[in-house]
Parts: structure tokens; sequence; C-alpha cells
């Protein structure tokens, strides 16, 4: 066990977070691998920031532990923090300096001289493309220049684990693409991510694994991919202004069958023929055959009813 | 205590250095208020008032009434920087620009936050009192070398009330809460601390409380040094003003902690 706890960049063992009686997060266990990029998915109020804000000794757990290369978050916590990078949901950029400055200003926070800190704000202002905007000040920069000098400032210390929330919630998909991109070159490099998000594609794209949650619990995890084979197979028939008939069909066949609103979603266990099959008793039915995506899991699992 | 103490550093001279590097940007504008205050408050409380009441007795010797209140103005400039800093100033930080947010993600701890905050507030009443002294000595009206006496005074006054600052913020729900404290704390010491008229002609029971209050005893050590009287009561004064510091502060960061760790 002890030889595991090692090789992880973070390992949380039944951790949970109360708030009086609600349990925000009830017993979670994983483990994050040195360079693994780890995403974490859930709907609204699953757990998934609270466990980050753990993580990062912004919480202090209600019960069980979590360790960052093998430090306790709770006992550790300067030395725990030295080897994180952070970048929280909310951006929380210093408005009373420039680009420049708010990374300056916080190498200092880690006791770096200027020296030190100076030469490498500049190196990662390249790497988030801002070079030229060394000067601006921080109410001038958009959305997601914004997130790119958080991320330039989450690096500031040279972390080994990287954890983003939400790195790209309401950025214009340019600057989602951006932060990928970096993200993807970080992993390239070796840094541990663990990350939360609430976009499949997002999820799919960078992480070697996801683990999903819901109402305080990890439901599942695994590779992307191997979720959607195990949770929801290769082939996904969306259809509509469909008849009975043709329900009734699919009813017939060895699948799952669902049916929200005026749509229809058919996930065969068998789904090599259905286009052929379809194609030839109902060439008429409005239809979609598709490949199965994340996004099918994390609806099957969580469901489809809204959660605000 | 010791479990309260336990996280302090030397680290919270970061979140100190941020704030000053915030004030020095804007020194310009930061600089002119302590510089017009004193000012004001001399020709308008000393010299338009000053007409009316020609002499105040204090303590055994008669003084103009313009000498006997500036002194006042200069300890209200430590209380009031020092608690609006933390206030108004510290509120912005915490909850509109979620700068302590920021900064916890750094090996500090909330310990240091606190500690930074307390410190760069009384470094502000520090400041401001400094040059208060300035001006008010090129009017005449400061004692040397005693009147230096009022810069450490600034600096005990100045921790005192952003202790007292904070513990209000850290239960503060939004920002215009503050006129609350401000109207129940800040104006009965403003006016009743022996800032702009002499404790002693207050009725005896009025007189009880205004001893209580810190402000009394700040304005009061302060026009001894200014005016170059030393008080027998001094010692006694600094130790009631430690002792109340303490406890701000120790209530102050049991406060914020409870209000950031959550």
């Amino acid at each position: 066990m002890v030889s595991t706890a090692q090789q992880s960049a973070i390992s949380a063992s039944d951790l949970s977070k109360s708030y009086g009686r609600f349990e925000a997060v009830r017993g979670v266990s994983f483990e994050v691998g040195v360079g693994e990029v780890v995403g974490f998915l859930g709907p609204n109020g699953a757990g998934k920031t609270t466990t980050v804000r753990m993580l990062s000794c912004f919480l202090p757990p209600t019960s069980g532990t979590a360790r960052i290369h093998g430090l306790d978050v709770r006992e550790r916590p300067r030395d725990v923090k030295r080897l994180l990078g952070i970048c929280p949901q909310e951006d929380n950029l210093d408005p009373d300096f420039d680009v420049l400055k708010n990374l300056l200003v916080y190498g200092r926070y880690f006791g770096f001289s200027g020296s030190v800190i100076r030469p490498r704000a500049l190196e990662l202002l390249e790497f988030v493309a801002l070079s030229d905007k060394i000067h601006a000040p921080i109410q001038s920069l958009s959305g997601g220049m914004k997130r790119r000098l958080v991320l330039a400032r989450a690096l500031l210390n040279e972390p080994r684990v990287l954890i983003l929330d939400e790195p790209t919630t309401g950025l214009d998909p340019q600057a989602r693409h951006a932060i990928w991109a970096r993200v993807r070159s970080l992993r390239a490099r070796g840094t541990t991510v663990l990350l939360t998000t609430h976009y499949m594609e997002e999820a799919s794209q960078l992480c070697d694994r996801v683990v999903i949650m819901d109402g305080g619990r990890i439901l599942i995890e695994g590779t992307p991919q191997s979720l959607v084979d195990r949770e929801v197979g290769r082939t996904v028939v969306e259809a509509w202004n469909h008849g009975e008939e043709f329900a009734g069909f699919l009813r017939g066949l060895p699948g799952r069958l669902e049916e929200v609103g005026d749509r229809l979603y058919f996930y065969p266990t068998e789904g090599d023929h259905i286009e052929r099959l379809l194609e030839e008793r109902f060439p008429q039915q409005e239809r979609l055959i598709r490949r199965a995506t994340l996004e099918d899991v994390f609806l099957k699992l969580t469901g489809r009813a809204l959660r605000e | 205590m010791r479990t309260i103490l336990h996280n302090v550093s030397l680290r919270s001279l970061r979140v100190w250095q941020r704030d000053i590097d915030v004030y020095m940007t804007n020194w310009k504008t930061e600089f002119l208020p302590p510089l017009l205050e004193p000012i004001l408050y001399v020709f308008a409380f000393g010299f338009g008032l000053g007409s009316l009441i020609h002499e105040v007795k204090y303590q055994g010797h008669t003084l103009s009434y313009v000498q006997f209140m500036a002194p006042g103005i200069i300890a209200i400039a430590i209380m009031f920087w020092s608690f609006t800093e933390t206030t108004y100033s510290s509120f912005v930080r915490m909850y509109y620009q979620r700068t302590f947010d920021a900064i916890l993600a750094t090996p500090l701890l909330v310990e240091d936050v606190i500690l930074g905050e307390l410190l760069w507030a009384a470094s502000k009443a520090v400041i401001a009192s400094a040059i208060m002294l300035g001006i008010l000595t090129a009017l005449g009206l400061v004692a040397w070398p005693s009147g230096l006496w009022v810069i450490p005074l600034a600096a005990l006054g100045g921790l005192l009330f952003s202790a007292l600052g904070l513990v209000v913020t850290a239960v503060t729900k939004n920002i215009s809460s503050f006129n609350l404290p401000m109207f129940l704390l800040i104006m009965p010491m403003f006016t009743f601390s022996g800032t702009f008229f002499p404790v002693d002609i207050l009725p005896s029971w009025a007189l009880k409380i205004a001893w209580a209050l810190p402000l009394t005893h700040v304005s009061f050590q302060v026009r001894a040094a200014v005016l170059g009287w030393p008080d027998p009561w001094l010692w006694a004064s600094v130790l009631y003003l430690v002792v109340l510091t303490l406890i701000l502060s120790a209530l102050a960061l049991l406060l914020m902690k409870r209000r950031l760790i959550q």
C-alpha cells in the first residue's frame, strides 16, 4: 500500500465533506498516477468542485484522507500547495495589477525572488500567447485571455500536479481549443492533470481516464473509450417523428430503448447491421445513426432530469 | 492561544507587500486625504470653532482650542484609516476580487492573509499619521522630539482598529452592512474619546464608558506626545491597548477562518 501511495500523484481514500446534514461528498476513493490526465465529470452539485477544493487544501475534509505525492493535505498544506498549480473555476486575477505584475506578485507568494520569477513569467506569457499583453490591465482582457493568464499563473511554481476546475466553461470555441492545446502540451511534458468539466468532448479530447460523479459519489471510472464500450456500446440510433410501429420494432431487438419527449434513443447490443436493417424496414423514418459518445454514458448514468 | 498562533509566519509579509504595491501605484491619490484632512479640520474646527471657544483647561494647563484639537484629529485618523482598510477594502479584496482565494492557492495559509491585512492596515494608519504630524508641525502645533511617539502609537492603535475591522468584516454579509458598525462603533468613539473636548467634562457614568473606549487611550497618549507633556499613565494605556489588540486579533483570525474555510 505504501509503495502505491508513493507512486500516485493524487490519492484519496474515503474522502467526505458534510455541511450539517448535507453530504456534498460521500466517501470517494481514487488514485491519479504520475503523468496521468484525469477528468472528473458530473452534473452540477455532483461534488466535483468540493472534491477538488479538498485536494487543494481549501476545505478540510470531514473524514477520510487525501495525499498529494504522499503528503497529507491536512497535515502539510504548505508543502502540498507548493506542489500544486491551481486554476479555480472563477477568475481571481488581481485587478489592481497588470498582466505581468499579476505573475510577479503571485510568484512572491511562493517565495521566489524577482530574478527567478521574471524570466519564468515572460516565458509562460509566451506559452499562453499573451506576450503582447504584458502591461495590459486585467479589465481589458477577454474571458479567454483571463483563463490563459490564470493557467500561466498556475504554472509559475512548476507544479507537479495541475488542478483545473472547469477550465473552459463560458469560453468560445477558439479560446477553448487554445486551452486544450496548452493542456495537451503539458501532458506531453509529463505534468499530472486533474480537471473537472461539464463538456464530454473536453474529457474525451484530453483525458487518459475519466471519473463520473453524482450525488457526492463516484459512479464509474475508466478510459473514455472503455466506458463508452462498456456502458452503451458502439452505436446509437436517434429517431424523431416516429410511429408506435417503429418503436415496437426496436423494442424487439436486443438493446436499450429510451424515449425522451418526442425523441427516441436506441442503444443496440449489436450495432453492425442496424443501419441496413432500418433501411430495409423503415426507409422513410427520420433518423440518425451515430457512434456512441461519452455523453451517452453520462446521460445513462446520471439521468436526463435537470439538476437546478 | 497556541493553536491560534500555530500557523502564524513571516509569509504574511507577502500579503503586506501586495497591498503596499497597490498603494504605491496610486500613491498620488492615496497621499492626498491625510495631507488635506488636518488642514481642513484645523481651519474649520480649530480656527472656526476656536473663535467661539477661546481656551481649554486641560490637566492644569490652559490651551488654545486648536492646540487641544490637533492631536485629536491624528487619533481619529489612526482609527479611521485602519478600520476602513480592513472593513471596506478587505471586504472588496475578499468578496469581490477574490484576492484571498488566489493567495490561498499558494503556500500561504489563512493566518498569513489575516496577519498581512492587519499589518498593512496598521501601516496605513502610520503613514497617515506621519503625514499629518508633518502638516501640524508646519502649523507649529507639535512639540519635538516627543511628537515622534505618535508613530509607535499609530502602529499600536492601527493594529487594534484593523483587528476590530476584520472582526466586523468576518461576520458581514454585504458591503452596505458596514454602515451599522460605522454608526455604532466608530461614530461614538469619534465624538466621545477626548478628541474634540476633554473627557473629564463628561458626567461620571459617561466618563467610565469613555475610558473603556480604545480611542480615548489613543487620543490621550497622542495628545501627551504632541503637546510634550509626558503622561504618567502612558504604560497603563499601552498595556490596555495591547491586551485589546491581542483579543481582537485572535477573534478576527477565528472568525475569518470560519468565513474563508467552509
